[in-house]
């Protein structure tokens, strides 16, 4: 009894400096994630109160029109939220089945000697800045583009059909298409490796089981290491999709920059990251920062769509 | 040499310049000044503070963050000059208290890409630009580009108009042009982004110089640096002479000289189809913003000292980077504007040194 006491007594101090230390490390980690809440709270509120003349101004019809006229001070979002939502959304069905077949051949059947070397690659590739993307989009990948692409298209479509308006534009490669493409490069390494690592996270007895079991590869891949993973692959292609959204430099430079809806897959279009990249810095009107800052909104928006759908899909998974 | 120089510029200023004389030499050794704005002029700024610095030991950071910027910033008074592209009319000076004057005059030049067609082999006016540039003319053999043109035998090629797409003082300067000479243009008007009816948009001057070398037909706007730097294939333009000239430094320097800058409150003077047989029509200068009245009599002082000195020896490094300098004239018109900027005590900050 008196000895339990004493060793009480003597833990006391030790264990007083690890509350202590406890309480310290609670109040840091509460106060980074509080402080990223406020940030967040902080940008969504600047970019309303800034937006907030144009959204005045126009009401709904903001969202809808696409006219685009900074000597008359109109403006509206349809375009640059039309080009967002399309080069991201051909981006992601170029990149998607790229990456996957990137990351399976790493995990499954790669040899051990290039795994790391390939691995090491696909990572660095995710480190590029997205300037040189586009420089090397428009001085190499553009005029390449439309002499092997673009241009055996356009004149192969038969005139007056529908398809002739599809893939009606200028031949110089600068459009919807090419900036997809280059979205699609850009964001292929940061999926397939994450998709990497997620494949690398199925239990190898799970795998070697099914190939005990007589399972092919394509079998093993398809019934067992994909179903595994699908709730980190959704997380993986949605953060991808988050890239394409904001994607700004690299579009700019080959997307052609034209205001207004795109008509066909080799147009000029324009984001809502490439036009604030555009006219931010010259825009000196009140109507027209408004419209930028609310361009900015609604891609906050739509971003938070997509990682909210994400996580609805994630749940599901799980719980299905 | 310091002495020496700070002699020169203190001649200069009396000539030029009215108020108290009791202001102390020089700047000291080693005065930092900061502005901000247009990037167009950024590279010649640039390089007059290295040769300043040198010299001086003033100290220049100059940052180009763009033209709207600038006069964001200077508005602000967060920096000692604002630089932009677009001069501020009188009214919206006066308001905020600024003095504007030029610093060097640049450009703008139509750039084509036609196979077959030597640099300069092909003549444009207002009226056909800007039939282009709204759509109106698609073709390069339509019937108003060879009337132009006659002798010269123009490709039937689909014309592909390209503009800049980021907003830019280059931009102003075109649809101010097409404005002022062609009446047609008038209904997408002058800014520095508009509503271009037709064409691509390349992010700066290498972006549309990328988009009209890459596409056989093109048609686009660069400013004259860019276009003399990289050697890009020009079109003559017809100037409010009737002359077809071609966008030489002379050209432009005409320009600027044939301007009446006495009927100009603020400099407010874009040199669009100015007078002169040998006059480039859509020459513009670049201009610098200051507070009437400035907080920091040195800071004040040491701003209109960096560009007396680049007036005085800052031409051949202009000519250098395919800028245009002011004329003399112009140049005793602007040292003659700085007695409206004063200290806090109400005198002229660059008023005579000694």
């Amino acid at each position: 009894m008196t000895a339990a006491v004493a060793v009480i007594g003597e833990g006391r101090p030790r264990q007083a400096r690890g509350v202590v230390l406890d309480r310290a490390f609670e109040w840091l980690c509460f106060g980074a994630a509080s402080l990223l809440l406020t940030a967040l709270a902080g940008v969504v509120i600047s970019l309303t109160i800034g937006g907030w003349p144009a959204l005045a101004k126009f009401g709904p019809a903001f969202f809808f029109s696409a006219e685009w006229d900074p000597v008359a001070e109109v403006y509206g979002a349809a375009g640059a939220v039309t080009g967002t939502l399309v080069t991201s959304a051909l981006a992601l069905l170029f990149a998607l089945p790229l990456a996957l077949g990137v990351a399976i051949f790493l995990v499954e059947l790669c040899p051990a000697r290039l795994r790391r070397t390939i691995g090491t690659a696909v990572e660095l590739l995710a480190g590029i800045p997205s300037i040189v993307y586009g420089m090397w989009g428009l001085f190499v990948f553009a005029p390449w583009f439309v002499k092997h692409i673009q241009l055996p298209i356009m004149m192969s479509v038969e005139p007056g059909s529908i398809w002739e308006r599809l893939t009606a534009g200028v031949p110089n490669g600068a459009g919807i298409l090419t900036a997809s493409l280059i979205l699609a490069i850009m964001i292929l390494p940061f999926m397939a490796a994450t998709l990497r690592e997620l494949l690398l996270t199925v239990p190898s007895q799970v795998r070697e089981s099914a190939y005990g079991l007589g399972s092919t590869t394509f079998e093993v891949v398809g019934k067992v290491s994909l179903p595994y993973i699908r709730t980190g692959a959704v997380g993986a292609v949605m953060l991808g999709l988050g890239r394409a959204l904001g994607e700004t430099m690299a579009v700019t430079f080959i997307i052609g920059n034209a205001h207004g809806l795109p008509t066909s897959i080799f147009a000029s279009g324009s984001t809502i990251a490439s036009t604030i990249a555009n006219e931010f810095a010259e825009a000196s009107g009140v109507l027209h920062t408004g419209s930028l800052m609310a361009l900015g909104l609604v891609l906050f928006i739509i971003t938070f769509i997509v990682l909210a759908l994400a996580r609805l899909l994630i749940g599901k998974q799980v719980h299905g | 040499m310091i002495r020496r120089t700070f002699l020169g510029l203190a001649a200069t200023l009396a000539l030029a310049a009215c108020g108290g004389g009791d202001k102390p030499d020089a700047p000291a050794s080693g005065a930092q000044i900061s502005g901000a704005g247009a990037t167009f002029p950024a590279p010649l700024y640039a390089k007059w503070a290295e040769l300043q610095q040198a010299e001086t030991g003033l100290q220049l950071n100059y940052q180009p963050i763009g033209s709207g910027g600038g006069i964001k910033q200077i508005k602000a008074r967060t920096v000692a000059f604002g630089a932009s592209d677009k001069p501020l009319k009188p009214e919206e000076l006066g308001a905020d208290g600024l003095a504007q004057f030029p610093a060097v005059i640049g450009g703008v030049v139509p750039i084509v890409n036609l196979p077959g067609i030597a640099p300069g082999g092909i003549r444009l006016d207002a009226s056909a630009l800007a039939d282009i540039y709204l759509g109106k003319i698609t073709r390069w053999n339509a019937p108003a580009l060879t009337a132009l043109n006659p002798g010269v035998a123009l490709p039937n090629l689909p014309i592909t108009v390209v503009h800049r797409s980021d907003g830019s003082g280059t931009t102003f300067l075109f649809t101010s042009y097409l404005t002022a000479a062609a009446p047609q243009w008038a209904q997408v008007g002058a800014n520095d982004a508009v509503a271009w009816p037709v064409g691509q948009g390349g992010k700066g001057n290498d972006g549309v110089a990328a988009y009209v070398k890459q596409t056989p037909g093109a048609v686009g706007y660069v400013e004259y640096a860019f276009a003399k730097q990289n050697g890009m294939a020009h079109a003559l333009l017809k100037n409010a002479a009737g002359q077809f000239v071609a966008p030489t430094a002379p050209a432009f320097a005409a320009a600027a000289a044939g301007a009446d800058w006495s009927q100009a409150p603020g400099f407010y003077l874009l040199l669009l189809n100015q007078p002169g047989a040998e006059a480039w029509p859509i020459t513009g200068a670049t201009f610098i913003l200051m507070h009437k009245t400035q907080a920091n009599a040195a800071t004040g002082k040491a701003v209109l000292g960096f560009f007396d000195w680049a007036f005085n020896k800052g031409d051949p490094a202009a000519d250098d980077l395919a800028y245009v300098p002011l004329p003399a004239d112009l140049k005793a018109r602007v040292r003659a504007s700085w007695a409206e900027i004063v200290g806090p005590d109400g005198k002229a900050v660059a008023g005579p040194a000694s």
